[in-house]
């Protein structure tokens, strides 16, 4: 049965032989959006949680700690690597897009270390996650934002090792750009919430 | 197919398949449904006999019914469990993730979902959570018992009563295994039926069945991420010592809680932001398959289908307003209370639509009797008759008599419930040909149907009058109250109409179960019912049709065209 492609691969959508790889693309890129969507109304629960909450009687300002601006210029950096490497890609340069990708995920882990930092530097002030309401949501809100993020660079981490071992083709993978295109939404969701943090409550 | 060879393992286990992952979320369903079942039972054996000894029971539940009377803990638990296990594993996972992910592939021209890997990997994510679920009965304490809707402080503080411990504890980790589990699944549906389209199937082409999948698969995936992230917070609030659900002041015995400062109707508000949508992700699949089943059934187009796209349209997005409606007595400000008043009649509106649309496609119709349309008539009398209850508790002055009674518990069995599990059960008896190759027993079907519609109101319908006359929904023994015990009659009436009617399910699983071996086989069309899907072999393989996916020509209910030989045309012919 020739017209029937790729069914027993499974990991793509199964289409026709009519079908372009365009189409392929379009779905996967369409599939990406909607997980995105989902993601996006997580924080907005949390957001509407913070705001409700905020209007507490017991609700404490909470100093933000410095290094959090390191972790923001690594974030917006990592974006700009990544974007150097899908160029690299789409000029069909595939060391150069591997070197960039891999700063990319170097940088990313850079931001993850940070936050790391960032709470290490509460809990010297005595600030916990029990402490105070806005210091629950601050431990909550950055810890399931480097969940997603730690995501992102496992793909870039994977990302990576699919180029070393030459199964990316330039033209036709789409992998590059869905990773770029979550990792530019995780690190949006980072100013987002470094936002939300500072200027609400 | 270049696949004939398929290893045991990968054929009905970690299948691809849609059709595959569709029965076994079948399985899956029912067996949570069966179980969902017993712990109906159980319940009503409290309800019917107060504190009597059953001491068989013992066996089962040595620390719940000791000396085979059932604790308050225990009933506390057997209600929280049942409305989980029915609302989440069965009602959500049988039409839903069972009917979509077998359906949408076959309605639309497709040769599988958009991401077979992920479909098959949200099956085995809900497994798990089905298994840590079931398994919570038996750990120390007991099964969670805060209520499905799990309301801190019971939810929050783990020495609140006994199942507030490890059993809401487990009872959160499989709400998250099922919340991921939803969300891929809501994913896929939506890609898949944005994307995979055969040629000539536009959007106003599609069968009502599919697009309700499609607005259901964007409920779920706008509407459970708000229950993660309040199952986060409220696990954060039991085990980390935070305090975003739970007030200052709260004593357990002697002890005052070191908590201050959140507040529980955070909680609601989560909590309902993901459950009234959850109850149209329930419902609206049973108004698709409804429609699908009258038209063919009656041998008519239906009646105003572009009315039905919107009202479920509208349907899906006014579900995503009215959840205040479940918070009247809540102390929330009367103002706010009426905005929901507001959205919440309205809803009247386009489900007003939908049934009247149901009634003009069958009036004056020659209605063929089968199983399958005579649950699909069911959906259409237990949605008015929900739907009528629904206008009174929407309207908070009443609401606010009524709430936690079991007017409620009348009420939801109904709409969602009881409109939900006809519509399964109507889709069962009209797809089974596809998805086993053989038809069920017509016979049974329709003794199943008798019973299950005669028993479901005799147990639902005079909860009405208990309700009103102010029994609570949650009483353990309502003979405590002097002015509840006239009503025990009453009670004991609706414990053995219970029995009739989960005695009346295993008519349907003999049926489900004999029929794939000893059913009569089935031909590729034997409804000629005019829906994309009758045109694969009986059993179709992976890849659903052997050659060309067929175009789509026309709608799916071309029926008793005049003019026309047959009373009906495929959507496959030009």
């Amino acid at each position: 049965m020739s017209k029937v492609n790729s069914l027993t691969s499974g990991i793509a959508a199964p289409l026709d032989a009519a079908r372009s790889s365009s189409d392929r693309r379009h779905i996967n890129r369409l599939g990406l959006l909607v997980g995105l969507g989902g993601i996006t109304m997580l924080f907005a629960a949390f957001t509407s949680a913070y705001i409700v909450r905020s209007g507490g009687g017991d609700w404490t300002a909470l100093e933000l700690p410095p290094v959090l601006w390191m972790s923001t210029a690594l974030i917006v950096v990592s974006s700009l690597t990544l974007e150097m490497a899908r160029r690299a890609f789409r000029d069909r340069n595939l060391a150069s897009f591997r070197s960039w990708s891999a700063a990319t995920a170097a940088l990313g882990t850079g931001f993850l270390v940070s936050q790391y930092a960032a709470w290490l530097s509460l809990n010297e002030a005595g600030v916990y996650l029990q402490s105070h309401p806005k210091s629950s949501f601050f431990f909550v809100l950055t810890g399931v934002h480097a969940a997603h993020l730690l995501a992102g660079v496992v793909a870039l981490l994977a990302l990576f090792g699919l180029a070393a071992a030459g199964r990316l083709v330039p033209g036709r993978s789409d992998a590059p750009t869905l990773t770029a295109i979550y990792w530019h939404f995780v690190g949006g969701l980072w100013i987002y919430l470094l936002a939300v943090l500072s200027l609400l409550g | 197919m270049e696949h004939g060879k398929q290893s045991f393992v990968s054929r009905y286990i970690f299948s691809f398949d849609h059709k595959m992952i569709g029965k076994q979320y079948f399985t899956l369903a029912m067996t949570m449904g069966f179980i969902g079942g017993i712990l109906a039972v159980l319940i009503r054996l409290q309800l019917g006999f107060p504190s009597k000894p059953w001491p068989f029971l013992e066996n089962l539940f040595p620390v719940g019914m000791a000396s085979g009377i059932m604790t308050p803990e225990f009933y506390v638990s057997l209600f929280t469990m049942h409305g989980t296990i029915m609302v989440f594993f069965l009602l959500s996972l049988l039409p839903v993730s069972g009917f979509g992910n077998f359906l949408i592939p076959l309605q639309i021209g497709a040769r599988d979902m958009a991401f077979p890997f992920l479909n098959m990997l949200s099956f085995w994510t809900v497994v798990p959570g089905a298994i840590i679920i079931i398994i919570s009965f038996f750990v120390e304490g007991g099964a969670a018992a805060s209520g499905w809707t799990a309301y801190p402080p019971l939810s929050a503080i783990r020495s609140a009563i006994p199942g507030s411990d490890l059993g809401q504890t487990l009872w959160l980790v499989g709400m998250i295994f099922f919340v991921a589990s939803f969300t891929m699944g809501g994913l896929n549906f939506v890609v898949t039926i944005l994307n995979l389209r055969t040629r000539g199937l536009r959007m106003m082409r599609m069968p009502l069945t599919t697009w309700a999948q499609f607005v259901v698969g964007i409920l779920g995936l706008l509407s459970f991420p708000a229950l993660a992230a309040g199952a986060l917070l409220l696990t954060f609030d039991r085990s980390l010592g935070t305090s975003f659900f739970l007030p200052a002041g709260i004593f357990i015995g002697d002890t005052l809680m070191p908590h201050e400062g959140g507040t529980p109707l955070l909680w609601q508000h989560l909590f309902w932001f993901l459950g009234h949508p959850e109850v149209y992700i329930i419902m609206l699949p049973a108004m698709g398959f409804t429609s699908d089943i009258l038209a063919t059934f009656c041998r008519r187009p239906i009646f105003g289908y572009r009315s039905m796209v919107y009202a479920i349209g509208a349907i899906g997005t006014l579900s995503f307003l009215v959840w205040g409606h479940h918070m009247f007595v809540s102390g929330m400000s009367p103002f706010l209370g009426s905005l929901f008043v507001v959205t919440t009649l309205a809803i009247a509106i386009p489900s007003a639509v939908k049934a009247f649309n149901w009634l003009f496609t069958i009036a004056r119709a020659r209605i063929q009797f089968t199983s399958a349309s005579l649950f699909g008539l069911g959906v259409v009398s237990l949605f008015v008759t929900g739907g009528l209850t629904g206008i009174f508790l929407g309207t908070n002055a009443v609401d606010i008599q009524l709430h936690d009674t079991y007017f409620v518990v009348g009420h939801f069995h109904f709409i969602m419930a009881g409109a939900g599990l006809f519509g399964a059960f109507g889709a069962v008896y009209y797809w089974y040909p596809k998805m086993f190759g053989r038809m069920l027993s017509e016979r049974l079907g329709k003794i199943h149907f008798w019973i299950t519609f005669v028993a479901y109101y005799a147990v639902f319908f005079p909860m009405h009058y208990l309700g009103v006359s102010g029994m609570m929904r949650r009483i353990y023994d309502p003979n405590v109250y002097e002015y509840l015990q006239p009503l025990q009659p009453v009670n004991l009436f609706i414990t053995i109409a219970a029995f009739v009617l989960f005695a009346g399910q295993l008519i349907f699983i003999y049926n489900y179960f004999a029929s794939m071996a000893r059913g009569k086989p089935a031909t590729e069309n034997p409804w000629n019912a005019a829906g994309l899907e009758w045109s694969t072999p009986p059993h179709p393989g992976h890849g659903n049709w052997e050659g060309e996916i067929p175009d789509a020509h026309r709608w799916p209910y071309d029926y008793s065209e005049p003019g026309k030989k047959r009373d009906f045309t495929p959507q496959w012919e030009a």
